[in-house]
């Protein structure tokens, strides 16, 4: 499997990212091929890179932010190229910013407002996994509830609602903020996101979009590992 | 050409007092120069012999520091403190204050603070791999303070979130005496290998000096000297003194530079702090030993039709000095257009050891720079200590009616509540490193690839040092070594930031002299050298200064993330022990203050001897994996130690108290007056130095190893169920203690 990470001026987990797909790709059962094991970083003015299984866009703060989140970055010449592979069915990946990115492009559906408590917020969350049948989620179980971080200012999903009301029947719906039972309550939502959502798929499922960080909980020295097998399954799905 | 440095009459004596000179520092100006200065030469002397630049009152005490040590790569005089943590790297630190823009204006005053001691650790080389803040606010009832709280945690948390380094550990405390003049220190700590540090000496008469980074605004203009005098009416109005911050640009600084550092381009650099291009460019050729020349058109500016003074003097954000070896400038070059940062060659070295500064074709500025920076003014202010407070008695309090609520009450004030609201708003989880979180003794970074880590903490207890100067200074180090031995650290070196009010009144004088003897004592036989750090005076309003805070920023190694601790009980039946002597020391104390309305009394003797001691032998217990929870004791003694590790492993505790022993060693004082017994509310709140709480599966083998170590060391009860008991007081359930302690922050910022 190969993998590549976008790297926008300003974003701040492609390391992090790295680390953790690299952790899975390394375990995964293709690994004995060459280059396989270190996802590459692709920069940003770079729109000719090479084919790879799968695509990244990590979390940060793209060209600063400024403007609107994501909306510089949409239009960068690797973006471009994302955009043309994706719609080709190459699988693509956005955490935080990278979400934020992705709805700038229009690969997903919706948008962002600043967080209801118009704070940053720092903090594990729990999410529940809302279907397991996707090239993402597939090594989850369905309605399995995920400790994993959030970190971002606006997280605030939105969509109108005949939108979410497609998003709701076609399943496109990933991740939602959850209590500790699994339920959808406004206190276990950390920005005020619409329907409790905190993660999105396109149409085919061949997209997804997460605020919450798995990178940073994918490793046992940082008090979790809820995070992992989204990058086992991606690599088993992709090897 | 001379022509334009004619300037008899230019400079009244009302411009050189706006510019912070006294008469007799401007005698020396024109003794240096051997003419009077234009204004371009006044701004410039004016800013390098500031409080903030020139250290003047505060140098020779500074000297009494110890610096040294086999650890110490370089200690103070470059822009952080280096020290080697093996396996060839280094640790790269320094903690600064951002005290005067941050009242005036606190999301941008903190933000550049943040922006700022960043520049000084990867301008050395190093990445930056986590960020501490120690801050101070107001009594919580005053007008100003939930403003300049909300603004400066908004401040700090963008600007580092932004630049993604995650910001992992510090303190927030209240006290009335801040009313007027807030602090904000901000530490940041990085890793570099440790033969590739880069230094601000410049060398190569000829070689190019090259500006990157932002362009020059008319921000910020004279912030130095605003930063070293007092506040009056009318401070808000210095508001265009403050710089305004740009993480993103940062960031991109961060990356471009570190790309360049791996090539062999450059000679120096250094990052344009305080007084911006005059006081980069000038320490650099100073410390060389050479002159300089700048021609100012080629300084990249923001704005049309700046001045000479302007520019010079502007402390606008994010931008760095650097000088290259001949012929690296496509190079570098290259490499800042790749980030899209300004790059400009805007002068050389020279041999001449002058700062000659040229404009539009003309020397606007000549300055001497050896002459100018032996000149540099130096004072031994006149000082007078306070006496010694007399003890408090805890026999003379009457004791609470029960011993929970009393905690209770505690936990849940300003000063010992959960600081979640602030941390929550910084991303402290960036970089995927941070073992340990915050709300611990110390925070926990793991070193990028290995398992092993730095412990970082910042710390200080104003009311100690008001109370006793030399013993809160000392106590500072102590706490923060302590904190770094109870997650299971190696302590190995410190950074200070010492915020005072006005160093030309001999009593505050006084109090900044018996901290720093006390800071030098304790570090010394704790054995961690002051590598690099800040003073910042004048810290007064209307005549009124500050409470003496000598923060200390400590930094520990970890050698094995899997031999490390945290305060949260693990598990019900281990017995909790507490390791230390427990003599009930309520002068200066929270519970003094808090609850009895009382600010008077001794602070608490620190016993540096009894403290290296029973840390090293905790730490050698968590090394060994003999405990499963560890937490050093501080504000609010047994009681606020153990209500915050249930609260963290959400797990109760029965506590008794042991029979009482009366202790060999004699106190110095005799000890409490009167005092047969330590009286319960005293053994539960007082403020006892060198001492912990640990929970061990093990518990007799752990008190064995203490009595051979001669460390005091005693039962004092069980982990278990849903409450915590002390004694003399109810259970309380630990729903009710969680929601004190995590109310009152959230509710005074109104939520």
């Amino acid at each position: 499997m190969k993998a590549a990470i976008i790297v926008f001026p300003g974003s701040n987990c492609d390391r992090d990212v790295q680390v953790a797909l690299g952790r899975s790709m390394r375990a995964g059962p293709g690994a004995k091929r060459a280059g396989d094991g270190a996802p590459v970083m692709v920069w940003h003015k770079d729109a000719d890179f090479d084919k790879v299984d799968l695509i990244v866009l990590p979390g940060g703060f793209a060209y600063g932010d400024y403007l609107r989140c994501g909306a510089m970055a949409a239009h960068s010449p690797a973006m471009r190229e994302v955009v043309r592979r994706a719609r080709k069915g190459v699988p693509v990946l956005g955490i935080c910013n990278g979400f934020q990115v992705l709805t700038e492009t229009g690969l997903l559906p919706g948008a962002f407002l600043p967080n209801a408590s118009l704070k940053f917020v720092c903090r594990d969350v729990l999410i529940r996994v809302e279907t397991s049948q996707s090239l993402f989620t597939s090594a989850y179980e369905t309605g399995q509830t995920l400790r994993v971080p959030v970190a971002h200012h606006d997280g605030n999903y939105v969509a109108g609602e005949d939108q979410l009301e497609r998003l709701e029947a076609r399943g496109q719906i990933a991740f939602r903020y959850c209590d500790q039972d699994g339920e959808m309550t406004a206190q276990a939502n950390p920005n005020g996101a619409a329907r409790n959502i905190a993660g999105v798929f396109n149409e085919a499922k061949t997209v997804l979009g997460m605020m919450p960080h798995p990178e940073r909980l994918a490793d046992p020295a940082l008090g979790g590992t809820d995070g992992r097998p989204l990058f086992d399954g991606l690599v088993a799905a992709l090897s | 050409m001379r022509a334009n440095l004619q300037t008899s009459g230019e400079i009244s004596p009302e411009i050189v007092a706006e510019h912070g000179l006294s008469e007799a520092e401007f005698a020396r100006v024109i003794e240096v120069l051997g003419r009077e200065p234009n204004l371009l030469e006044l701004g410039i002397f004016s800013v390098m012999w500031s409080e903030h630049c020139s250290y003047k009152s505060s140098k020779i005490w500074l000297k009494t520091l110890p610096t040294e040590g086999p650890q110490v790569i370089h200690g103070p005089g470059e822009n952080a403190g280096v020290i080697d943590i093996g396996e060839g790297l280094a640790a790269v630190f320094k903690m600064e204050s951002h005290n005067h823009p941050s009242y005036i204006e606190p999301y941008q005053g903190a933000a550049t603070g943040v922006g700022g001691i960043l520049r000084d650790v990867f301008t050395m080389g190093a990445r930056p791999v986590a960020n501490l803040n120690a801050l101070r606010f107001g009594d919580p009832d005053h007008p100003k303070t939930r403003h300049l709280l909300a603004g400066v945690v908004a401040g700090i948390g963008d600007y580092g979130n932004c630049v993604g380094v995650p910001t992992v550990g510090g303190e927030v405390n209240f006290d009335a005496g801040y009313d007027g003049n807030i602090l904000v220190n901000a530490m940041t700590v990085g890793i570099a290998p440790k033969d590739r540090i880069f230094t601000s000496g410049a060398s190569g008469a000829g070689n190019p000096v090259v500006y990157v980074g932002s362009k020059t605004g008319r921000d910020g203009i004279h912030g130095a000297t605003m930063a070293s005098a007092e506040f009056g009416a009318g401070s808000e109005t210095k508001r265009p003194t403050v710089q305004v911050g740009d993480p993103f640009t940062e960031k991109l600084l961060i990356e471009a530079c570190l790309e360049l550092m791996a090539t062999d381009a450059i000679v120096a650099i250094q990052d344009m702090g305080a007084a911006g291009l005059t006081c980069t460019s000038f320490e650099m050729a100073s410390k060389g030993g050479l002159g300089v020349e700048l021609d100012l058109d080629t300084v990249p500016c923001r704005e049309a039709a700046m001045t000479a003074y302007e520019i010079m003097l502007s402390e606008s954000q994010e931008r760095m000095l650097m000088v290259l070896k001949p012929g690296k400038e496509d190079l570098a070059r290259a490499v800042f257009e790749k980030w899209d940062l300004d790059f400009a060659v805007v002068g050389r070295l020279t041999e001449t050891g002058r700062m000659v500064l040229k404009m539009d074709g003309a020397v606007v500025g000549d300055l001497p720079i050896d002459p100018l920076a032996e000149a540099s003014p130096e004072y031994d202010r006149p000082w007078t200590a306070a006496p010694r407070p007399a003890e408090v008695d805890p026999a003379s309090l009457a004791p609470p009616e029960d011993t929970g609520r009393a905690l209770l009450s505690l936990i849940g004030a300003p000063d010992l509540c959960s600081r979640r609201w602030v941390w929550e708003q910084y991303d402290h989880m960036v970089m995927a490193d941070t073992v340990g979180r915050p709300g611990g003794d110390a925070a926990l970074v793991r070193i990028h690839g290995s398992d092993r880590a730095l412990a970082i903490t910042t710390d200080c207890t104003p009311r100690y040092c008001q109370a006793d100067p030399k013993a809160g200074g000392a106590q500072a180090v102590a706490e923060a070594w302590r904190n770094l031995t109870a997650v299971g650290a190696q302590p190995l070196a410190v950074t200070d930031n010492l915020n005072f009010g006005n160093p030309e009144r001999p009593e505050i004088m006084g109090q900044f002299v018996g901290c720093v003897q006390g800071i030098a004592e304790a570090c010394r036989v704790l054995g961690t050298p002051v590598v690099s750090g800040n003073v910042s005076f004048y810290n007064e309003t209307n005549g009124k200064g500050i409470p003496p805070t000598p923060v200390i920023g400590a930094v520990g190694l970890v050698d094995d993330i899997a031999r490390t601790t945290d305060i949260a009980f693990k598990a019900g039946g281990e017995a909790i022990l507490l390791i230390g002597e427990t003599r009930g020391h309520l002068g200066a104390s929270i519970y003094l203050r808090d609850l009895m309305g009382r600010r008077e009394g001794a602070a608490p003797p620190v016993d540096l001897a009894a403290e290296k001691r029973n840390g090293d032998f905790v730490r050698a217990l968590i090394r060994a994996g003999r405990v499963s929870a560890c937490h050093d004791l501080a504000d609010g003694g047994l009681a606020v130690a153990l209500a915050e590790m249930a609260l963290a492993g959400d797990l109760g505790a029965e506590i008794a108290r042991p029979a009482i022993k009366r202790p060999a060693i004699k106190q110095p004082g005799g000890g409490p007056p009167g005092a047969d017994e330590t009286p319960l509310h005293a053994w539960l709140f007082g403020e006892d130095q060198a001492r912990y709480l640990v929970t061990a599966p093990e518990a007799a083998a752990v008190l064995e190893a203490a009595g051979e170590a001669g460390v005091p060391a005693a039962c004092i009860g069980t982990t278990g169920g849903t409450a915590l008991t002390l004694p003399g007081g109810e259970p309380i359930f630990l729903g009710e203690l969680r929601a004190a302690h995590e109310g009152w922050l959230p509710r005074y910022m109104g939520e």
